[in-house]
């Protein structure tokens, strides 16, 4: 490693002169653990209301809103999830509206603005949702949308509103660029970040419990020639293995959560092994605060569930669901989540085999800085909320 | 640590074993070659045997006989413990936490609160239960929770707790009314009117009431079933299981049991770890999950993934839960690794998944260890039970083998290429 990228991976490399040498004996090494779905920093701890900065969920369209305008830094969990070797993450907003709004890709620094954190040249994601909570929060409230196909609706009209406006932005685009004199449209937040998703530039996060619904997702995308990036969540992903191969769509969920809501109740530990084996893209992720901590063991748990079914994961396959494959959901894989030369230096060294409950991840590193050193404890920074408090360790 | 079984006391079980043996009945059998893991003083031994009569270890260890003809499995060196007994569940009385109609955890009468009695909603058909199996469990406390939808509802006590079986078939009640559920803290001080003051306060109030001949009626919206309900609890004969985080809170439960000669079993106790010598010299067990080191709240700004370490260094008993009540409590042996992994001396994680939690519910003569007399509630694994790689091969419920089928399983099966 050297300024801040991978220079050489393997066996026989010679080290140059006045290099830093870490011995790994006996240790593992992995890419820096990618967490496809989080919530850190806008749903900060402590889970107070002035805290809860993750749902603009007053209205069910809210593309316009940005999740990177509401990370707070200093979130203790950041320094917990680098414990885990967890060194990027996608922040995302809640899954209350249709449309979420935008999520942001951060390097797992410490930090005290956003601006420090986010990840260099990661395009833009948008955060969509289906299902139980868009229609749970509005439809209680009297409003649309109430059921599943009022979110279906809600979607198709609003990628009809935003087709309009790219058609609109595109006209005044051409006619500048023949330098006739034209008047730019007036900027539209939310209709920009959806036509930027028509335009390819934006990836569409889609949270999306059950097998049906995502199908049904992948027409109004067809309808309208928008890919989406990858299925969150997904427990019923398992049943359609098929149409996402087909589609090339990725898939982030968990292997243990399961049964919180009725669209939970078919979820599978086995979801990643039988998408894994069908040539998913898959990544698992953590959505949670506790989670985040340890992605590696709920790979682990994914991996014993395709052994129990008859499906055979290797580690090299189960890896991939916590670094290159969160990366490629993030559009960031050219950059980070697997170990090449020209890379970014996010490595983490293990105490062990990343899939034992054991496991420790002693050395994390991002960008080639030594951001967690576990034998050093001046390196596990504390966040600015829980200096002169009585926290504990780890 | 590796402990021999007598053999003088193999020898004489064997032989009760053989007096009146029965032809191979179902729950009449014997377990070879085992790496036996389990608390007790059978201890941690290779190529160990079990014998099960009639649903019961009658043997167990090292140079144990089997006798001809009884039906014998043979372990090839698989780690053999007891099976898990879950803590601060809600097996059995939910399905889809969304779903009201499906979760009976909680009530919203407000003539119930310490006399709800979580044994008449269990429900055996959940399927929840085979997926918990599956992660060697076969026992759980099933506890009850508040109904926090009527903010103006005064509501300490949660009510009873039940011991269930999560064997198939019938009935899973094994044991109700094995302790009083309680939460304090910055949650049970919203409920009694916003402060931890008023809290302790009206606590008090209410055990001086129950100590004292029955009225007509009582304040704080108790009924007379609620403060007959107490009655065991301050006879010291009924557990009071107290939900706390706080380290400041605990000293204060410490001293309310002290002040009331009241049994307690902590609950949660994130901060327990700063007040563990405390802990300890009241000989009070706590019910810890070691993946709750984030500082969620105010009450809990000390969580740390030591605290289970912490404890037990200090002599404190501990039992290990799961990640939530219901779906994810078969996590709980990943959480003794985790536990493991920060310091936990690794047969410390395994008592703390079995014969703890047994002893803490008072139902350490009847399961949690792999030892003569108890009931026959085994699990043979492929590998470490702490480690999510590993699965149970085989799970035996008062010496019933149990199905390693669940929906889940059954579902996966249904979409497999």
């Amino acid at each position: 490693m050297a300024a801040g990228k991978i220079v050489a991976v393997g066996a026989d490399i010679a080290v140059p002169t006045g290099a830093r040498v870490i011995d790994g004996r006996g240790k593992w090494v992995t890419p820096g653990i990618i967490d496809a779905h989080s919530h850190l920093g806008v749903f900060a701890a402590p889970g107070v209301q002035g805290h809860a900065d993750g749902n603009e969920n007053i209205d069910p369209y809210t593309a316009h809103v940005w999740a990177e305008h509401s990370v707070w830094p200093q979130d203790p969990v950041f320094t917990k999830a680098r414990a885990g070797g967890v060194t990027s993450l996608l922040i995302l907003p809640g899954s209350a509206n249709l449309f979420g709004g935008r999520g942001v890709s951060v390097k797992n620094i410490p930090a005290v603005t956003v601006q420090q954190m986010k990840f260099p040249g990661a395009p833009y994601t948008l955060k969509m949702a289906c299902g139980e909570n868009p229609k749970g929060r509005y439809g209680s409230r009297g409003r649309a949308p109430a059921t599943r196909m009022g979110e279906v609706a809600g979607f198709r009209r609003a990628w009809i509103d935003a087709a309009e406006y790219g058609r609109k932005v595109d006209a005044y685009e051409k006619k500048r660029a023949r330098g006739e004199a034209a008047e730019a449209p007036k900027r539209d937040l939310g209709l920009e970040t959806l036509a930027g998703v028509l335009k390819g530039d934006i990836l569409v996060q889609n949270h999306c419990y059950r097998a049906d619904e995502m199908a049904v997702m992948l027409d109004v995308g067809h309808e309208f020639g928008y890919k989406t990036r990858a299925f969150h969540h997904a427990v019923e992903a398992y049943k359609i293995a098929d149409l996402l191969v087909a589609d090339d769509v990725c898939v982030a969920t968990w292997a243990t959560r399961w049964g919180f809501k009725m669209e939970a109740y078919d979820a599978i530990e086995e979801n990643a092994a039988i998408l894994s084996k069908a040539g998913v893209c898959v990544a698992i992720h953590s959505d949670e605060q506790r989670l985040v901590q340890r992605l590696n063991v709920e790979s682990a748990v994914a991996i014993a569930a395709g052994r129990r079914a008859g499906i055979d994961i290797s580690q090299e396959e189960a890896i991939k669901w916590i670094t290159i494959n969160p990366a490629k959901i993030m559009g960031i894989a050219d950059k980070t989540g697997s170990l090449e030369p020209g890379k970014m230096a996010d490595v983490v060294l293990w105490s062990k085999n990343p899939f034992s409950v054991y496991a420790i991840a002693e050395k994390v590193f991002i960008d080639g800085a030594l951001v967690l050193d576990t034998s050093d404890p001046a390196t596990r920074y504390k966040s600015d909320f829980e200096i002169g408090q009585p926290v504990g360790e780890e | 640590m590796k402990h021999r079984f007598p053999a003088s006391a193999a020898l004489a079980l064997i032989l009760a074993a053989a007096v009146g043996a029965s032809p191979a009945a179902a729950q009449s059998f014997a377990i070879t070659n085992a790496h036996l893991v389990t608390p007790g003083p059978v201890g941690e031994v290779d190529n160990g045997t079990i014998l099960v009569r009639d649903g019961r270890i009658v043997a167990a260890g090292n140079g144990v006989a089997v006798p001809a003809g009884l039906h014998t499995i043979d372990a090839k060196g698989a780690v053999v413990t007891p099976g898990l007994i879950a803590v601060n569940t809600a097996l059995g009385l939910v399905e889809v936490n969304s779903v009201d109609g499906s979760v009976d955890t909680k009530t919203k009468n407000s003539g119930i609160s310490a006399s709800f009695d979580v044994q008449y909603g269990l429900n055996p058909a959940s399927t929840l239960i085979p997926i918990a199996r599956l992660g060697g469990i076969t026992h759980a406390v099933v506890m009850p929770d508040y109904d926090d939808s009527d903010q103006e509802r005064e509501l300490p006590f949660a009510g009873k707790a039940a011991m269930i079986s999560l064997g198939e078939g019938g009935n899973i009640l094994h044991r109700p009314g094995i302790g009083m559920m309680l939460e304090l803290g910055e949650d049970g001080a919203a409920r009694v009117g916003g402060s931890r003051a008023a809290e302790f306060v009206q606590l008090r109030q209410i055990f001086d009431l129950a100590r004292q001949a029955p009225r007509e009626e009582y304040p704080f919206e108790l009924s007379q079933a609620d403060v007959a309900a107490l009655k065991p609890v301050l006879a010291g004969t009924m557990p009071l299981i107290v939900v706390v985080h706080r380290a400041a809170d605990i000293r204060q439960v410490l001293k309310l049991a002290r002040d009331y000669k009241l049994k307690i079993i902590l609950s949660g106790a994130e901060e327990a770890w700063r007040v563990a010598d405390e802990i300890a010299a009241a000989k009070v067990p706590v019910l810890v999950n070691p993946t709750s080191n984030i500082p969620s709240s105010f009450d809990m700004l000390g969580a740390s993934l030591q605290n289970a370490a912490i404890l037990k260094a200090a002599g404190v008993e501990i039992a290990i839960g799961g990640n939530d009540a219901g779906h994810r409590v078969r996590e709980m042996r990943y959480n003794a690794g985790l536990a493991v992994s920060r310091g936990l001396p690794y047969a410390a994680g395994i008592e703390a998944l079995t014969l703890a939690p047994a002893r803490i519910f008072g139902v350490a003569d009847q399961m949690g260890s792999i030892a003569p007399g108890k009931a026959a509630d085994i699990v043979i694994w492929d590998g470490d039970p702490l480690e999510p790689l590993t699965q149970p091969t085989a799970i035996f419920i008062a010496g019933q083998e149990q199905p390693l089928i669940s929906r889940a399983t059954e579902l996966g099966k249904r979409y497999m290429r």
